[in-house]
This record gives structure tokens, sequence and C-alpha cells, in this order.
């Protein structure tokens, strides 16, 4: 007969292998609503195991937290596909405040009679657990507007910020070497939260892609602390995956921004502001109008539709899906391409436009895409700007120089739907719109869609 | 205690190099799904704060232990939801429904 021990252990083995199963089998759509289910069975195994855990003596409060985290867990999982950023924010927030309490508890338990290897990595989980806390909560405050998103910046911001962060370490250390100096612990804490904090103050809107990977790879390394900390292999493993694809993703949206991975490291990002906007130029663009769009279109064979934050924000997805069907329907190939940075976390523009039913097939990467724009008879720019800006190219004095683009100008014809001339969020003027193939539509991206979609779908009998 | 930290480090090495390649062949197309469900995985702790809530050590350590079993429930609850919807929006071509 195994004892109970085993049976835990065995739990959270399989746990462990369905866990890497989950990501493994999400590497293709259509293999990765398997890849969920692998994760619920092994989460299921894991928490059914620990409940027989021999050192419970009251179940009263596991039961009713249980129950309040699923009654709080079902709506954060119904939100919009549009609040997916900050609900995502918010929940790294939740899993470090989670990881934060147990490193609290755990060393108030242990206290002062606690080995310095395990005080070290003790500190490790806190001081990445309550940054991780308060800088997730400032970010889905920041993408859900209720904090300002214009990055706040000042003087030696990132020395205040090193200097706080190294404050906070060197306290832990302190700790680490005289474990009776109890009292430093609720420092340290209060210390990293307020770093958490200061992180994020200077990160504006369109930085927040990589904000959130780097955020997601901290909630991961902290949770690898805890299993330190627990000595639990479950955990560890847990941890490090998601730390990887943290980490990962936030190396893939520095590239896409063209920002260093030091800087990716430390935070420090979205620092040069620009001040493009005063020697703006008043040059000649030449505009459409939605009839003379959509004759356009329908007489293209080859159209690349690259859609923007902007278009998100005028809730056009499904107008743009109606594009697509009117001109699929003409026999006209379109395909979407998409920047990495395009949403505002990494592969969300993907979500949106799956959501609007678009196939996933015709959406295409960056690096997919690019090659494609010499043969492509219109490409159609939908609420995006920096990420179609020629001047990364070539410009070298622009603030955006070396960022990798979609390469719109080298199709035929190129269209822009835009509220206004108005510079885009970096305040850089797109010299794409002053080109001689380039037609702007202005307007409203929801309802310049649907007028071209009706003159498609009225006017086009042939 | 260190010979456990060496075998919990080596856990973690070998559990990165996993995560690395496995993660690496996951489609830019999927990489919100990917954040949503490593999250869920994440909330994993779960299992530290139900021994640390149901230890009843401490009064400190029952309060903090029930509350993190809250944070990181709604985490696996919430995550898990939220990456099966988006991945049930995700249609290739041939299964897309005829547009009357």
């Amino acid at each position: 007969m195994p004892s109970t021990e085993h049976i835990i252990e065995l739990a959270y083995l399989i746990a462990t292998a369905l866990f890497i199963l989950s990501l493994k089998w999400l590497s293709s759509p259509s293999t990765a609503r398997r890849g969920v289910r692998a994760g619920e069975i092994g989460m299921f195994l894991a928490i059914a195991g620990t409940l027989l855990h021999h050192s419970i003596v009251d179940y009263k409060w596991i039961a009713i937290a249980l129950v309040l985290g699923s009654i709080i867990g079902v709506p954060l999982g119904m939100v919009q596909m549009t609040a997916v950023p900050q609900r995502t924010a918010l929940s790294h927030a939740f899993g470090a405040f989670c990881v934060t309490l147990v490193g609290t508890a755990e060393f108030y338990l242990r206290t002062p009679a606690i080995p310095r290897m395990l005080m070290s990595v003790l500190s490790m989980e806190v001081i990445l657990g309550s940054l991780t806390f308060t800088g997730s909560l400032m970010a889905a405050g920041k993408l859900q507007e209720v904090l300002p998103q214009r990055p706040i910046t000042y003087k030696g911001q990132n020395i205040v910020n090193l200097s706080l962060l190294a404050i906070a370490i060197g306290l832990a250390g302190d700790l680490v070497i005289h474990p009776g100096h109890v009292h430093m612990f609720p420092v340290v804490l209060g210390i990293a939260l307020l770093f958490g904090v200061m992180m994020i103050v200077p990160i504006g809107g369109a930085d927040m892609p990589t904000v959130i990977s780097l955020l997601n790879s901290y909630a991961g390394l902290s949770a690898a602390a805890m299993g330190f900390v627990l000595d639990s292999k479950l955990l560890i493993i847990a941890g490090a995956l998601d730390g990887a694809s943290g980490f990962i993703l936030s190396v893939n949206m520095s590239k896409a921004m063209n920002r260093s991975f030091s800087n990716v490291l430390f935070g420090a990002f979205g620092q040069e502001q620009a001040s493009g906007t005063a020697q703006k130029q008043q040059r000649p663009v030449r505009s459409a109008t939605p009839e003379e769009a959509a004759a356009i279109l329908s007489a293209a064979n080859k159209v690349v539709i690259v859609p923007g934050y902007g278009m998100a924000v005028a809730q056009a997805q499904h107008k743009v899906r109606e594009l697509f069907d009117a001109l699929t329907k003409r026999g006209v190939d379109v395909k979407f391409g998409i920047h990495p940075v395009a949403g505002r976390m990494p592969g969300h523009m993907n979500v949106l436009l799956a959501e609007a039913d678009i196939p996933y097939d015709k959406l295409l990467d960056m690096d997919e895409i690019n090659s494609d724009f010499p043969q492509t008879d219109v490409a159609l720019v939908i609420g995006a700007n920096d990420v179609t800006n020629p001047a990364a190219r070539t410009d070298t004095a622009s603030p955006i120089y070396g960022m990798p683009i979609l390469d719109v100008d080298k199709a035929r014809t190129v269209m822009v739907i835009k509220r206004s001339m108005s510079p885009g969020f970096a305040g850089i003027d797109n010299p794409l719109y002053y080109l001689d193939k380039t037609l702007m539509l202005f307007g409203d991206a929801k309802s310049f869609v649907g007028d071209i979609v009706r003159e498609l779908g009225g006017g086009g009998h042939r | 205690m260190s010979s456990d930290l060496f075998t919990s480090l080596y856990v973690f090495m070998l559990a990165a190099f996993i995560g690395f390649e496995v993660i690496r062949r996951v489609s830019p197309l999927l990489h919100t799904p990917l954040m949503s469900l490593t999250n869920a995985l994440d909330a994993i702790a779960v299992v530290g704060a139900i021994i640390l809530a149901g230890e009843h050590k401490t009064t400190l350590s029952t309060v903090l232990g029930t509350l993190a079993i809250v944070a990181a429930t709604s985490n696996v609850v919430g995550g898990f939801l939220i990456t099966d919807r988006m991945l049930g929006m995700f249609k290739a071509s041939r299964t897309q429904k005829p547009r009357p």
C-alpha cells in the first residue's frame, strides 16, 4: 500500500508532466484547446493531492477561500477581448500577491531560525513578488485608463528607482546575515512595493506589451523562488515555465520595438520622448472617399490589411471582417499583416481579429508578410501608425530608427484610415502619408470601413 | 538544506531549458493565450497556500494563507476560462461558415 505521501507526490509528478504537455500543445491552434484541458487536469490533480496532505488540520478556511476565489475568477475569465491586457496584468498582480503572502507567512513562522540560504531565496521571493504585485496593479490601471497613460518622467528617475531596489536588496542581505533583525522584514516589503509603483510610472501605453511580458516573467520567477522555499518541485517547474515564457515574450517585444536587451531587464524603457511635434510640416496629402476606396479595393488582386490598436479602440474589427468577406467574395486575396506590438500585449491583435471570425490562417506575422508587400496591390492601414513608418528604415535621426516595421510603402497603393493628420502616440510624423501612392481616408475607422463595405455590396453589381 | 537547494537548482535549470524550447515553438498567433495559460499554471502556488491555511499554525499564517488561496484560485479559474474562450475563437478558413 502506498502511503498518502506517495500519492501526493505522484499527483504532483503527473501534474508537472501535464503542464509541460499543456504548453507543448499550445504550439498549434489545432491542438491548443487540448493543452488547456491538460493544464486543467494537472491543476485539479495537484490541488486534490494537496488536500490529502497530513499537516492540514482545518478545511474550513480552505473551502471558503476556494469558493471565494472561484467567484472572483469567473468574471475575470469572461471579460471582453479588448480588456484582456488589463485582465492579464491584474492576474499577474494576483499571482504575485499570493506568492508574497505565502512568503511573508513563511518568514514569520520560521523566524528567527532561518538558515541563510533559505532566507536568501525567501527574500528573493518576497521582493520579486511584491514589486510584481504593485507593478502589475499600476500596469492594469494604466491599461484600464484609470491612471494616466502618458509616461511620467523626472530627472534622475532611473537613479532613484535603482537605489530603491538596491536598498531593498541590501536590507534583505542584512536579514540574511542577521536573522534577528526581524523588524527589517516589513521595511524590505514596503520598499519593494514602492519600487513596483515607481518602476511603472515612467512607462507609457505604447510600451505596455513589453511591460506585461516582463511582469509575467517576474511573476514566474517569484513563484519559482517560492518553490525553493517550500521545497516544491512542482512549483519550481511551473514558475520556471512561466518565467521562461515571459522572458521569451519580453525579448520578442523589445526586438519589435527596437529596444536593447538590458533595457528590458531593468525595465528602464520609454524614456526618449520625441519632440517631433514642433517641426511638423504642412505637406500636401491625397485623400479619398469611401466610393473611391471601394473601387480601388475591388479592382485589386491582392490586399493586405494592417490593423493597429486604433482599430480596436474604434471597435472596428467586425466591420473589418465584413470588408474581408465582401472582398473575398469578389475573388480578392485578403491577408492581414500583424506587427508584434500591434495590440496592448503580445498577440492581442490576433485574438481581436479571431473574435471577429477572421480565419487565423489569414493572420500573418510581420516576418511572414513583409516579403509579400511588393506584390500587393493595396495595403490598407487601419489605426496603425508608427509600425508602418518608413522613417524607421531610412531616417537615422528618427526616434524610431531601426524598429522593424511592416513595409506597406512597398505596396502599389497604400490607403490609411485615420481620424486626422495628428501624429501617433510617440509624436512622430509619418512620411508614408505624403507619398504619391498613398491615399488618406479621413474618418472614424468603424464608420469608414462600414461605408466601404456598403459601396462594395450595394453598387457593386458587375 | 544546501543539497536540497542544489537539487532544486537543477530542477529549475532543466525546467527553464524545457520552457525555452517548448515556448519558442508557440506561434506568435497564440501569444496572448500563451500568457493567460502560463498565468493559470503559475497559480499552482495555490498548493503552498492551501497547506499554509490548513496547518493553522498561527492566526497570521492562516489569514495570509486564506487570502493567498483566494488570489491564486481566481487566477486558476479565470485563467483557464479566458484561455479556452480565446482559443475557441481561432478558426481556420475551411471551417468558416459560408456567409449568406
